[in-house]
């Protein structure tokens, strides 16, 4: 966690960067609606690594053409779960499945408190590891 | 680290866009490289070949083709407006088309969007067309998403709701029209940027229409009235319609079409453009099969392109 000062939760593309501003992510949605594929928006309170399966926040949007209508979407979202980590997934689905392009956190709350890790001494004095985030000691919606 | 897991291809072209400024400026702010003429936006924008194609392409429907060229006017000025640093409130362009079936109404919204992108007011320039069941919902709760889903994918174009007069039913006041209105009417007040939204419909039930529902008269600014073609403005368009689709009039196969078209114009359900097309595709049916029944004669180019004055005399208006 020491690269990672300020405890950010550092999940898909740009997370090492400062937010994305909205004219940025106007650009980047712009990128992938160019190559055709489906912008969805997903929220989560819980940022552990391995929760892989967000809400998504309406239906992946297919066949738009302009930003416009992301970014509409995305400011409801922000209303909505202002506290939430939320990113925007682009599917590509040319293989005939929906295949995650893209993926990159677009809001997240404005304080993180970070991992706790935790040890547990098992069998023959073998240690396993466990991370967990301070904020989900609390319940779902109170989290942050 | 804790991106690992998070099943993301990370394309490197994906971060080029980060820094690239985001979505061209809608307008140009004030720089010096900037048209300064009406000349140079217009060569710059190339609307004048939409315009002409407009003018070419069709046939009569003078007061339309004037309110074009004033909008377009318009967003030049203000394009020029802004180069100096003036301030150009971006008019709204929300339009409805009244007019008899078949006068245009659909193809002028083609060429509409066309227009608004080349002068750079919509940033894509299609055109999404769709009807009362695109928008309205089955049951409670069904109509906003519905809606929405239209807007968004209308969003950097135009927004074209054919027969508009259908969303609102007042015969029956729990119907869902009115929550797609209130929704379009939100949008089109607060997101006058990203999208145009042109109803049309017939012209008495539109002006019904917009008696019953002022607040969405009142955001519309430009209302255009489709004339109905005139006798000589119809035999026009069969002739450009035969035209593209490789056929043309044998000896003195025009003047019969005339007469049709007299007689036709007397009866019910007359669809103007619409009407012409279907005759000339019953007329391409009658040719087809007059061709068909001579089984052995060698037919030339000239055959198989002639309509006869029979193909026309076989209508039952004539009857």
């Amino acid at each position: 966690m020491m690269t990672n000062t300020g405890n950010r939760v550092t999940q898909g593309q740009f997370s090492f960067l400062p937010d994305l501003t909205d004219q940025q992510i106007t650009a980047q949605v712009k990128y992938a609606l160019e190559n055709s594929w489906a912008v969805g928006i997903e929220y989560t309170d819980d940022p552990h690594p391995r929760n892989t399966y967000w809400e998504m926040y309406g239906n992946p949007m297919f066949d738009l053409k302009d930003p416009a209508g992301i970014l509409t979407e995305l400011h409801d979202c922000r209303k909505t779960f202002p506290n939430h980590y939320i990113r925007i997934t682009a599917f590509d689905s040319t293989r005939g499945w929906e295949t995650p392009r893209m993926s990159y956190i677009v809001n997240r709350p404005p304080k993180e408190p970070g991992f706790g890790l935790a040890r547990q001494e098992g069998d023959s004095r073998a240690i396993r590891y466990r991370i967990s985030s301070y904020a989900t000691d609390k319940p779902e919606g109170e989290r942050y | 680290m804790l991106d690992a897991d998070s099943g993301v291809t990370n394309p490197a072209t994906s971060v080029a866009g980060t820094d690239a400024p985001a979505a061209e400026p809608k307008k140009g702010g004030g720089d010096l490289d900037a048209p300064q003429t009406v000349d140079a936006v217009l060569r710059e924008s190339q609307v004048e070949t939409v315009m002409a194609d407009l003018e070419r392409d069709l046939v009569g429907l003078a007061p339309i083709k004037q309110r074009i060229r004033d909008i377009a006017a318009l967003l030049v000025i203000d394009r020029l407006r802004l180069n100096m640093g003036l301030q150009a409130q971006s008019p709204s362009l929300h339009m409805s088309f009244s007019g008899n079936p078949g006068t245009g109404k659909t193809t002028v919204a083609m060429r509409m969007a066309e227009i608004l992108h080349r002068l750079n007011y919509v940033r894509r320039g299609h055109l999404v067309a769709v009807t009362r069941d695109d928008l309205v919902g089955q049951y409670i709760g069904h109509t906003a998403p519905k809606t929405k889903e239209v807007l968004k994918k209308a969003m950097g174009g135009v927004l074209f709701i054919d027969e508009a007069y259908y969303l609102y039913r007042p015969e029956n006041e729990r119907d869902y029209g009115q929550e797609a209105i209130e929704i379009l009417l939100q949008v089109m007040e607060n997101q006058r940027d990203d999208l145009v939204v042109i109803l049309a419909g017939y012209k008495d039930r539109m002006d019904t229409f917009f008696q019953s529902n002022p607040g969405m008269s009142s955001r519309i600014a430009h209302h255009l009235d489709f004339p109905d073609y005139s006798h000589e403005e119809l035999r026009e368009i069969a002739d450009r319609l035969l035209a593209a689709m490789n056929y043309r009039f044998g000896e003195g196969a025009r003047e019969v079409f005339g007469d049709y078209l007299a007689r036709r114009l007397k009866l019910p359900h007359f669809a103007n453009a619409r009407s012409v097309r279907n005759a000339l595709d019953r007329m391409r049916l009658r040719q087809a099969s007059r061709l068909f029944a001579d089984r052995y004669r060698e037919l030339t180019e000239a055959d198989l392109t002639t309509i006869e004055p029979s193909d026309i005399l076989a209508s039952r208006v004539f009857g």
